[in-house]
């Protein structure tokens, strides 16, 4: 269905039909699943919800790599607890996805196959401790200054569910903050794993919103079906002013020696990422692009076989109970 | 010596829902299906907190200021108190889910008869963790009768778990001078007398799971008792514990 659907030709639209839609999205209502809707919209939020989606089922990986080794039970029930909200959200995202008509083996066979991406952010590795603080406080802190903003977009299951996720998200960047204040004030040793986590998770984290509005390929349509509500150099700008008080306050050194207070604008101004690193890594050469997917795509056939018995299983007592009618 | 029988109990009620709420937890990320890894997620938070509770009031019995994390992070294996079943490597997810039934279905018949303890600490940690319990034999039960009555390669891998699994079950119910000594305080029972209602139960799911309960009754043993574990619990407290070793004093 997907596959027939992402080649199908949406030029033969109804003009009518498509003025009509641009219409219920100027006057700010949602759109529902059983609603017309132009084929590249569905497209589009298929696309977006779907790598939301395996965004945060891979997002368990690097968070995963330290539960075996949280120092403390409370830390490891804390990040057993988020990470299993993560997974949770990959489940409701995959509902919304499929809203749309688009299963979520379809989604993730797309995934496997190196046809959807996912977040650039979880190609990045978490190396001490204090990366999983960061990882809460600084990559949380960013997925929810995006998803706020998405609260508001057009298609109504996707804005409620993240309406739903925004609230465990901060919950999560409050957690991380926590637990990197412990460490930027306790031992030299704590502090330096904690500088070195801010500086590694400093860029990545801010590439998290995209590329420029000026370079983006999808930037412009989203804005017009309101898929998007804002756009990505202002969400960014949001985030890098809401953050750095805050890593002043732990006492760090700010990760890039462009940040500075500009009274004029308002703002903090900041230097440009490496968009060539990026780039690579979309393309996946970052860090940890190989590994991740072969964890995914291993576990996934790994698992083949409890998937089939269990199916088997249900047929056969399904089979029992018709025969017992 | 009553004390020390209630902290070495307390121990091996401690060490068994931490070190496999510990291997549980390995699978993060790596499961079948989203569903199973939100499951397994959320049985090694329950084991984690019934951790809490068990070796919180250990380390109050005891008396020597030593706090939960202290006894989870900053004992060697020798000192571990865990039947060898919870140490035992996850293997495939068949072999983790029978590892978590074999468990859970001891767990919900001793959780039962800890509800009435003598000592209302005890009492009240297991009318909480009972709950859990209630819920992970449930789950681990009918996992374990879908893939054993489900595909012949499903029933194939779950025989060969329970076969291996099988002779590490009996040292749930051995007893020595420290149940001995819980009995007579009237805080625990004789695990020889939960052996007939975990038959019964076990007996029950694997017989829906069309699997094979082994006939030889040899079992291994040491792990409860700190006697001898098996090479694999070193390497999972390698990992568990390196940063609380490695950064003694710190805070985190």
């Amino acid at each position: 269905m997907y596959a027939q659907m992402i080649t199908a030709e949406a030029s033969d639209e109804d003009p009518k039909l498509l003025e009509e839609f641009q219409a219920r999205i100027d006057r700010d209502e949602k759109i529902e699943p059983k609603d017309w809707m132009p084929m590249a919209y569905r497209k589009t939020l298929i696309r977006q919800i779907g790598q939301h989606a395996h965004s945060e089922v891979v997002g368990q990986l690097p968070e995963g790599n330290w539960i075996t080794r949280a120092p403390t039970l409370e830390r490891k029930a804390i990040l057993l607890a988020k990470v299993q909200d993560e997974a949770g959200h990959g489940l409701y995202l995959y509902s919304a996805a499929e809203t749309l008509g688009v299963s979520r083996d379809e989604l993730v066979e797309l995934l496997h196959e190196g046809k959807m991406k996912y977040s650039s952010i979880f190609n990045y590795p978490t190396l001490n401790w204090a990366d999983i603080g960061a990882v809460g406080w600084l990559v949380d802190g960013a997925a929810i200054v995006n998803q706020v903003a998405l609260q508001r977009t057009s298609y109504g299951p996707y804005s409620r569910a993240m309406i739903r996720i925004c609230k465990e998200e901060s919950f999560h960047a409050r957690q991380g903050y926590h637990a990197i204040m412990q460490m930027a004030f306790g031992t030299p040793a704590q502090k330096a794993m904690a500088q070195d986590a801010v500086n590694r998770l400093w860029f990545p984290a801010i590439m998290m919103f995209g590329p420029s509005d000026s370079e983006s390929v999808h930037s412009e349509q989203s804005m017009t079906w309101k898929i998007k509500v804002r756009s990505n150099d202002d969400l960014r700008q949001q985030f890098v002013d809401q953050t750095v008080p805050q890593i002043e306050y732990l006492g760090l050194d700010l990760p890039d020696p462009g940040i500075k207070w500009n009274e004029e604008r308002g703002h903090y101004d900041y230097s440009d990422p490496d968009w060539s690193e990026f780039f690579n890594v979309i393309k996946g050469k970052g860090p940890c692009n190989v590994d991740r997917l072969n964890d995914r795509t291993n576990a996934w056939e790994d698992g083949a076989w409890v998937r089939d018995g269990l199916l088997a299983h249900g047929r056969k007592k399904a089979a029992a109970r018709t025969a017992a009618e | 010596m009553a004390d020390n029988a209630l902290f070495q109990f307390l121990l091996r009620m401690g060490d068994n829902s931490l070190i496999l709420g510990h291997r549980v937890s390995e699978w993060c990320g790596h499961s079948p299906v989203l569903e199973e890894d939100i499951a397994l997620a959320n049985t090694a938070l329950d084991l984690i907190g019934q951790t809490q509770f068990w070796l919180g009031l250990a380390g109050e019995v005891e008396g020597k200021g030593r706090s939960a994390d202290d006894l989870a992070f900053l004992r060697d294996a020798w000192d571990y108190r865990n039947v060898l079943l919870c140490e035992l490597p996850n293997g495939d997810f068949g072999q983790t889910l029978m590892r978590q039934f074999l468990y859970d279905a001891w767990a919900s018949v001793m959780m039962g008869r800890l509800m009435t303890s003598s000592d209302e600490r005890v009492a009240a940690i297991a009318a909480k963790a009972s709950k859990e319990v209630a819920y992970h034999v449930e789950r681990s039960g009918d996992t374990v009768v879908g893939l054993g009555d489900g595909t012949e390669e499903s029933h194939a891998r779950m025989q060969a778990a329970l076969d291996y699994l099988w002779p590490y079950v009996g040292e749930m119910f051995d007893s020595d001078e420290v149940d001995a000594a819980m009995v007579k305080a009237g805080i625990a029972p004789d695990p020889a007398g939960l052996r007939e209602e975990y038959d019964a139960l076990v007996g029950k799911v694997l017989g829906q799971a069309t699997l094979t309960i082994p006939t030889d009754t040899f079992h291994h043993k040491g792990g409860r008792t700190g006697y001898m574990h098996t090479e694999h619990l070193g390497h999972l407290l390698c990992s568990m514990q390196w940063l609380q070793r490695a950064y003694p004093g710190a805070t985190w």
